[in-house]
């Protein structure tokens, strides 16, 4: 098939960015949308310019390198994936594709669809983990943790980083991104002597990155491709509540 | 090259104690004033950053990511290994032990493995710790399951994504110690070299790929945990950066290669589709649990699977080996696929591929039960292929996938550049010619979290360092020279991207160093090699500057350290003229075509001497010796 694509081009986080018109040509169905943005940069190399650049590495959906927007729609018109799962066989010939990098304001855009999203990093310092030192504990099985429990905290630890929900948000908020954080570790019993102190410090560090506020719209969930539920904020705001006083 | 393993006497069983006891300790209130360079953050490189820190040390960890969290250990699907006999039905350190070495074709070292499997039962109780939701069962306690090539059930998984959350573990310990301020973090920083001042690695020189700048940085010993090399295959399931740089480097500044011949090749893959094909995934090897393969009897048979009768099947790994079946070690799965789609019983568009059938799985157990198991590996694979496997069998062939050979380290992880350490994959220490499933991640959160901490300890305890070797000549001669390669790249000036040229090497490297070598083809590879190495300082075109991020410009000196490894790769392979393992000569094979081992002239470690550039590599020779597991011909019928 042939596209056309509408690519952000942008040379440094100080430069102005633009729009530029590419033709993406003879791209097979098969191929992922990401493999399509490679022909397309071989040919801009043997032309002489410079590729679009843009991140992934895993190509597997799993390390959340990539993340990309898809005509207004983060990691593009597909459920339940990132960037690098996407396949052609979703677009039809002829189809004219905007592709934009994330935009919010704690992400700023370092080149063309490549951001800098080092403030997630900055918000698991703050208190996602438990604070165990490498040694001795008790042997594993000592910690008995109901299976339905177990399953839920995995659904939370099932994000990969990607941003998505911050690029999704109007209000560019990383609520699910830390929700899925603290519940995955305020859920077990591991994480509990530490529950409050880390729901506090993390939604904290949200606040001076300057993401926004969650007003429940929901589009967070709608783009995440690991379909982390937004109950995870109900309960980040109840371990929060109870934090509080 | 003087090559001391270094292995404390006694009985295997107390080799670790005992060397635990030997070594120098630092004191607590000393450990902050020595600081230490970790290379990598995956399992091995961020256990060992975080593990450090937390005893005091002063680190400095990068990592050529946005975060730490990227690294490829991320991607590791089906679970780790760890001999607690929570099942009960006849694990124990010593049968890990002797699955380890034996599923390595006898040829890694049995002390190196004794350890790993000691330390095994501690990896689960901290990984548990740390909040690892690993799969449970309904009374709460943690549930296992058998793991490719292994008879009995010792493998913790956490759904398909149990390298995510293991590695978020470690992700999250160092987190913490960011935080405290006890390890700094250079994100988006690549390790082009290493500085050795007086003989010992003292620093490195890195990259800022976003601002281009090139700079040294110190400390009383350095660390690698940089991961394998799999990609100068070109097609491997190996994320898209993951390259040899940061140990060729250290190759190429003294640091001994091991085994570089000693790949492995996945079974499980999706076929590739075709030209445009980026990299290759995996279905995580778990799916041989209840999947069955098989292809068609007839070759050139191109019906569709449901129109291909029982009896017209060949469920070849249970033909060839009964008592293992379709849980056979990796390098004989992937052999018999090779063979069969040589054979022509290929299947799919391009046949290129052989059946995973989950038909009899469905039915014994319900499609339920094969959600919950394997639910998110089959949504993956429909989402590939565009093809539904709870109604038609997965196509699957073998990809590369892991590298046993690496830099070579003596018992306490160190390299013959003394303070160099090599940690998980980057070293070749514990798999010997072939890893068991499961045990790349025990591997790794081994040498990070409970062998290096106390190893690097007693290398500093022992050699006390000249604080000013930021001021050290050394330091401004080796960013001299990265700055002269990075221009010497972009001043190449032909037409051709560093992909598509790596592509050519792939091909390559494939054809005659991947499943199967013989020494006419490893010859003629060798010329190839050299001959593409020369076009790619020819015709490579780098488009942008230095001076900022130009991801044109890492590639492509990723890419030009592979051709060097490739070479060598093929050296190895070719001196090494016996089957071993994933090493698969085909001059050398038993009566029933498994690999012959030839323990009389090949019953050692190969680690191969920089001599430099355009020299050939001198070869030196650590003898392997076996005490506890007598090497035989592993039979898996």
């Amino acid at each position: 098939m042939n596209l056309t694509l509408h690519v952000w081009r942008q040379a440094s986080p100080d430069a102005k960015g633009r729009f530029v018109k590419y033709e993406a040509k003879e791209i097979s169905e098969h191929a992922s949308f990401l493999e399509m943005l490679d022909v397309v940069n071989e040919q801009l190399t043997v032309d002489g310019e410079e590729p679009i650049a843009f991140e992934s590495d895993c190509r597997e959906g799993i390390c959340g390198t990539c993340g990309i927007m898809i005509s207004g729609v983060p990691h593009g018109p597909d459920e339940g994936i990132a960037t690098c799962q996407l396949h052609m066989r979703l677009f039809k010939d002829g189809d004219e594709i905007w592709v934009e990098p994330w935009r919010a304001t704690p992400f700023p855009v370092l080149k063309d669809l490549i951001v800098d999203r080092s403030p997630l990093d900055r918000i698991v310092q703050a208190g996602g983990f438990i604070s165990v030192n490498t040694g001795s504990p008790q042997d594993a099985n000592e910690i008995p943790i109901p299976k339905d429990l177990a399953e839920l905290s995995m659904d939370a630890a099932a994000c990969i980083g990607c941003g998505a929900c911050v690029a999704a948000c109007p209000n560019a908020s990383a609520m699910l991104f830390t929700s899925a954080k603290v519940e995955h570790l305020n859920l077990l019993p591991q994480g509990d002597p530490e529950k409050y102190r880390r729901v506090m410090q993390m939604v904290e560090q949200m606040d001076r990155e300057g993401f926004g506020n969650c007003t429940n719209h929901g589009a967070c969930q709608t783009a995440c491709p690991k379909e982390i539920s937004i109950d995870f904020i109900a309960r980040l705001n109840r371990d929060l509540l109870k934090a509080s006083f | 090259m003087e090559l001391d393993a270094r292995i404390p006497d006694g009985p295997i069983q107390e080799k670790w104690d005992r060397h635990r006891f030997d070594m120098k300790l630092i004191n607590p209130a000393n450990k902050r004033r020595h600081k230490v360079i970790v290379v990598g953050t995956g399992l091995a490189g961020g256990a060992g950053a975080a593990s450090l820190a937390e005893l005091g040390y002063e680190v400095l960890c990068f990592s050529y990511h946005d975060s730490p969290r990227r690294a490829h250990s991320i991607a590791a699907q089906g679970g780790i290994n760890a001999a607690k006999n929570y099942q009960n039905d006849g694990d124990s350190i010593y049968r890990l032990f002797y699955d380890t070495v034996k599923g390595g074709d006898f040829r890694a070292r049995e002390a190196n493995v004794y350890r790993l499997a000691q330390v095994s039962v501690n990896i689960i109780d901290q990984c548990v710790a740390q909040g690892v939701p690993f799969a449970r069962e309904y009374g709460g306690l943690l549930a296992n399951r058998s793991f490719g090539g292994a008879q009995v059930s010792r493998t913790f998984y956490a759904r398909g994504q149990t390298g995510q959350q293991l590695l978020l573990g470690a992700y999250q310990a160092l987190s913490r110690q960011i935080a405290t301020g006890k390890v700094t973090m250079f994100n988006r920083h690549e390790m082009l070299d290493l500085i050795v001042i007086d003989g010992h690695a003292r620093g490195i020189v890195t990259r800022d790929l976003v601002s281009g700048k090139i700079e040294s940085h110190v400390a009383d010993a350095v660390v690698l945990g940089t991961g394998g090399y799999s990609n100068v295959f070109y097609l491997s399931t190996n994320a898209k950066y993951c390259n040899t740089t940061a140990i060729w480097r250290a190759y190429r500044r003294g640091a001994g290669f091991a085994n570089p011949c000693f790949t492995q090749i996945h079974p499980t893959c999706i076929p590739s589709s075709g030209d445009y094909q980026s990299k290759l995934t995996l279905m995580s090897e778990s799916l041989r649990n209840d999947g069955r393969i098989w292809v068609p009897a007839k070759a050139g048979d191109r019906r569709a699977p449901g129109q291909i009768a029982e009896a017209e099947r060949d469920y070849y790994l249970e033909r060839f080996y009964p008592s293992f079946g379709n849980l056979s070690p990796r390098d004989i799965s992937s052999r018999r696929a090779k063979q069969m789609v040589d054979e022509g019983h290929g299947v799919g568009p391009q046949t290129n591929g052989v059946y995973l059938d989950f038909a009899d799985a469905i039915q014994r157990l319900g499609q339920p039960v094969i959600k919950e198991r394997y639910g998110n590996l089959f949504d993956m694979y429909e989402r590939i292929t565009g093809e539904n496997p709870y109604e038609v069998p997965m196509r699957i062939y073998p990809a590369p996938h892991y590298t046993m050979g690496g830099l070579w380290v003596d018992y306490n992880l160190m390299s013959t550049i003394p303070g160099l350490f090599v940690i998980g994959e980057a070293n070749f220490s514990d798999h010997g010619a072939n890893r068991l499933g499961a045990s790349a991640l025990m591997q790794g959160l081994a040498d990070g979290y409970f062998v290096l901490p106390y190893t690097i300890g007693d290398y500093i305890a022992r050699h006390p360092v000249d604080k000013a070797a930021a001021e050290h000549p050394a330091c401004a001669e080796v960013e001299r020279e990265v700055s002269e390669r990075t221009e010497r790249l972009l001043a190449v000036g032909g037409t051709r991207s560093a992909d598509s040229l790596q592509r050519e090497l792939g091909r390559v490297v494939w054809e005659a160093c991947g499943m199967s070598r013989n020494a006419a083809g490893l010859q003629k590879a060798i010329g190839q090699i050299a001959e593409l190495r020369e076009k790619f300082w020819r015709e490579l075109r780098v488009p942008g500057s230095a001076a900022d991020l130009n991801q044109s410009l890492e590639l492509a000196g990723r890419v030009a350290d592979f051709y060097e490894l490739a070479e060598l790769m093929c050296r190895d392979a070719l001196e090494r003229d016996e089957s071993c393992g994933a090493h698969f000569r085909e001059e050398h094979t038993t009566d029933e075509g498994e690999a012959q081992r030839d323990d009389e002239r090949f019953s050692h470690n190969s680690v191969w001497e920089f001599t430099g550039v355009d020299q050939p590599p001198r070869l030196n020779i650590e003898p392997l010796t076996f005490e506890y597991v007598m090497p035989t011909q592993r039979s898996y019928k």
